[in-house]
């Protein structure tokens, strides 16, 4: 009896495990929990904030633009899709009509119908301040995605027009950004944004179960999604808010999460040697000068400008960062669909950088001298300190003289949108700024076009040119989206060529995850699609 | 007393409104728009003068000191621009996690702390001795964030023993005194509780010290007391000097620390003070400060109006 019992044990504790791994592996995909940079839950009730992060985990999981972004590829430049909307025109008239047809048969997650009316009814809750929808808290995030939009109206319910202020072509783009939020589950709220923000109801692939202010947000597929390749693959997704790097870092090895957002550069290593997996991309993000084109700014020369953009070792940062950075060579990252072919090399060329500047009249004896306003810290600013300084000694290398304004991340902003004339800008010459650079707009126009110089816009520099807005007129009337590329190939051209900024390097997005986590494409792109990633059952 | 009492609540008074002036007046002299972090980086000017307006913040700074501390009396202490949650609730639920990880922390603390007391004091200047004061020297002085990290080097990331971060599986929501949510509690407390266990213990051991050294331990000695009942003497002797210790130092913790709280990202009154001031979210920064500004007015109020109870001879004027 002493010998038989232990082997029933063992027998019984065995069928018990082939057991559990046969339910797991029929039923179960398992749970991502994410450790965001983010220190709160983004907004839920459909306009999200924080950024990039925000959208990309509270805006395209819960919600639905009419327009989306293609998140299926890891190995080209991601673009606009159809989402809520089948098809989208412009009317060969009247070019600033566009008529979008919507998808039939799509529900809320609350079960009511995507209709027309919900279209403009989600409109309204940004544009029109005497609705009873509208949202301050959405409009202020959501009104300034969308400047181009002068009115909008049900055609039938399965059509919506939005007339354009203007003919303008990158309407689309814009139109990615607004988020369709359920008018019945508002209505059943007792018309409360607070209560939506708790009982969230989109169209998007995930639907928000639980919601725990500055701890957690927890999602369960949406099985009724009308992609039914986005219908996501896994049991669960939680997000929890982790602002610290290093706290995230500790989450993820101790197995409390098995993902993270930017995991800091100096960690990268050993998580790798524990078996992490960190995921890169390109994406349309840069790092840059910004530079001051008001007069008596030496960036007005452009052998200055050429001079500064050859002196700077690219390499170097790349080895400072741990590789996790793309040496720029443009404005955009190299390989995306509007680089063109400028014929300004961006590269490491001391000597020629040398030459530039003394052909521009600068010596030992008289020294161009910069002064640059940085940030110490900032969201998709990377490692702003020890990056300028490596650019700084760069620099001194080929005799330029840099001097640094280091102020707070707001208050950068805040000198960002004011422009290189006002007082808060303190003199400086030009602003290390990163950018989202995924769209017409925020790509190229707002940072050069005359008329959107400050308070109109966000022209630090008050840089005009008649040829550079007449680039930027044609991308905006320029309808046909092949030919539209070309046009924007030029503009990006035209910015390399002139060297108007002191293009120095694109970030990766480095994300950091347990090897469990399968499936996972990180698309070229701000947003990231959850839906194809399962969860191996073998753990770590 | 009843007399006292009401003398020392009108002289709160004029100190509670100089604390709500100082709150106000420090997060409003703090560089930065609080409006920037929330706001999409290239809004427009409209869009920020709107928001501005909806917020007040275009009024003149006394008008709305003004109308907040109307707010405030009428226990309204505004929306967090950040979340748009009422700052009272948000205030509310993290004072109720540092409470709990407050009164965790004490316990270790407090219990450690008299431990090393009453051994390195029995056994004055042994090498027990030493290893005593040496913890307790070191308790008081490492850096706690150092610590912090430390442990969830050693025990979450290494060991896997303990989940570094957060209040509990499911947040902190459906907090209870279970397995589950105390394996979280264990680090940031033990941290936590390193400073009060080095400052009790050192107190702990004067005392024990002392009352050792003093005639009428020698008399029970004289009568023949066993060893034990001389001990429980001591603690008796030692108890009240010991409670006001902790009082103080669970006053300290009760504060939050912005650093432990950070690393641990447990939700309280300190990472929500951070959170705050990396947002510039001015109502919530002035709402969380104000609460906690109180709460130690308050709390010397109690400590005052209690000593004086206790001990009539202290009659504070």
């Amino acid at each position: 009896m002493n010998v038989v019992l232990p082997k029933l044990g063992a027998r019984a504790a065995l069928a018990g495990v082939v057991l559990l791994a046969a339910t797991s592996a029929s039923l179960a995909q398992g749970t991502l929990r994410i450790g965001m940079t983010a220190s709160d839950i983004p907004l839920t009730t459909g306009q999200t904030d924080n950024g990039g992060e925000g959208m990309r985990f509270m805006g395209y999981t819960v919600y639905d633009g009419l327009i989306n972004w293609d998140l299926s590829s890891a190995t080209k430049a991601s673009d606009l899709v159809p989402g809520l909307a089948e098809s989208w025109t412009v009317d060969a008239n009247d070019k600033t009509k566009w008529v979008f047809k919507l998808r039939p048969g799509v529900k809320f997650h609350d079960g009511s119908d995507f209709t027309a009316d919900a279209v403009v009814w989600n409109l309204d809750k940004l544009l029109k301040a005497d609705a009873p929808q509208y949202d301050p808290r959405q409009s202020a995030q959501g009104k300034t995605r969308i400047p181009s939009v002068a009115s909008y109206k049900v055609v039938d319910p399965l059509t919506v027009e939005i007339v354009t202020k203007a003919p303008d072509a990158t309407l689309p783009y814009q139109i990615a950004w607004v988020m369709m939020s359920s008018p019945a589950q508002w209505e059943k709220l007792g018309k409360s944004w607070d209560e939506f923000a708790k009982h969230p109801s989109g169209t998007g692939p995930w639907k928000l179960t639980l919601f725990a202010p500055r701890e957690r947000a927890e999602m369960v597929p949406n099985t009724a999604y009308w992609d039914k390749n986005r219908v996501p693959k896994l049991d669960k997704l939680v997000l929890v808010p982790l602002p610290e790097a290093n706290a995230r870092v500790a989450a993820l090895r101790s197995g409390q999460v098995e993902w993270i957002e930017a995991p800091a550069p100096d960690a990268i290593a050993s998580l790798k040697g524990a078996g992490f997996t960190i995921v890169t991309n390109a994406y349309p993000h840069n790092w840059t000068w910004h530079l001051s084109r008001v007069e008596g700014s030496p960036w007005n020369d452009i052998r200055v400008r050429k001079a500064v953009n050859l002196a700077i070792d690219r390499e170097g940062i790349k080895e400072l960062l741990g590789g996790l950075a793309i040496p720029a060579k443009g404005f955009m990252p190299p390989g995306h669909q509007w680089f063109g072919k400028p014929t300004f090399d961006v590269k490491y060329d001391p000597e020629a950088a040398k030459k530039l500047l003394a052909e521009a009249g600068y010596s030992t004896a008289k020294p161009l001298k910069l002064k640059v306003a940085i940030s110490a810290s900032g969201s998709g600013q990377m490692q702003p300190l020890p990056m300028n300084e490596f650019v700084q000694q760069n620099l001194a290398d080929v005799g330029v003289q840099v001097e640094y304004q280091v102020v707070e991340w707001n208050t950068l902003i805040n000198i960002w949108r004011a422009g290189a004339k006002a007082d808060i800008s303190r003199g400086v010459s030009a602003i290390n700024y990163s950018y989202f650079i995924q769209d017409p707009f925020t790509g190229f126009i707002r940072h050069l076009q005359c008329n959107l110089a400050p308070p109109n816009g966000t022209n630090w520099g008050y840089y005009c040119d008649p040829a550079m807005d007449k680039l930027f007129d044609q991308v905006r009337n320029t309808f046909d989206k092949a030919e539209q590329e070309k046009v924007l190939q030029k503009v990006h051209e035209k910015y390399v060529d002139d060297a108007l900024f002191v293009m120095i390097t694109h970030d990766v997005n480095p994300r950091a995850m347990s090897p469990k986590v399968k499936g996972f494409v990180q698309a070229q792109n701000w947003f990231q699609d959850f839906s194809n990633i399962t969860m191996a059952t073998a753990s770590r | 007393m009843l007399l006292y009492i009401l003398k020392r609540l009108i002289t709160v008074t004029p100190v509670a409104f100089g604390v709500s002036i100082v709150c106000f007046l420090l997060v409003h002299l703090a560089p930065g728009d609080p409006l920037s972090a929330v706001l999409p980086a290239d809004a427009t000017q409209q869009t920020i003068d709107d928001m501005r307006a909806a917020y007040g913040f275009d009024k003149p700074l006394p008008i709305q000191y003004a109308i907040w501390l109307w707010h405030v009396l009428h226990g309204d202490l505004g929306v967090s621009i950040a979340t748009g949650r009422p700052v009272a609730q948000e205030v509310g639920r993290a004072v109720v996690n540092s409470l709990i990880l407050a009164s965790v922390a004490t316990l270790i603390g407090f219990t450690f702390g008299v431990f090393f007391g009453f051994v390195a004091g029995y056994r004055r200047n042994s090498i027990l001795d030493r290893v005593a004061s040496a913890l307790s020297v070191f308790g008081v002085s490492v850096p706690h964030y150092w610590l912090g990290m430390v442990l969830v080097i050693v025990f979450s990331a290494t060991l896997g023993w303990l989940p570094p971060t957060g209040a509990g599986p499911d947040g902190s929501g459906n907090w209870r005194p279970d397995f589950d949510h105390l394996r979280y509690i264990i680090l940031p407390a033990v941290t936590m509780a390193v400073i009060p266990m080095g400052i009790i213990a050192r107190t702990v051991r004067a005392l024990v010290a002392d009352i050792l050294s003093q005639d009428f331990v020698e008399a029970l000695r004289a009568k023949g007391l066993s060893e034990f009942g001389v001990f429980k003497h001591v603690v008796r002797n030692a108890a009240p000097t010991a409670l006001a210790i902790m009082g103080l130092q669970l006053g300290y913790l009760l504060g939050g620390s912005i650093l432990i709280e950070t690393v641990f990202a447990w939700p309280g009154t300190g990472f929500l003070l951070n959170a705050a001031i990396f947002q510039r979210d001015l109502p919530l920064l002035q709402g969380s400060i104000l609460v906690l500004a109180m709460f130690f007015v308050a709390l010397n109020l109690i400590v005052d109006v209690m000593q004086t109870a206790l001990d009539p001879r202290i009659e504070r004027a």
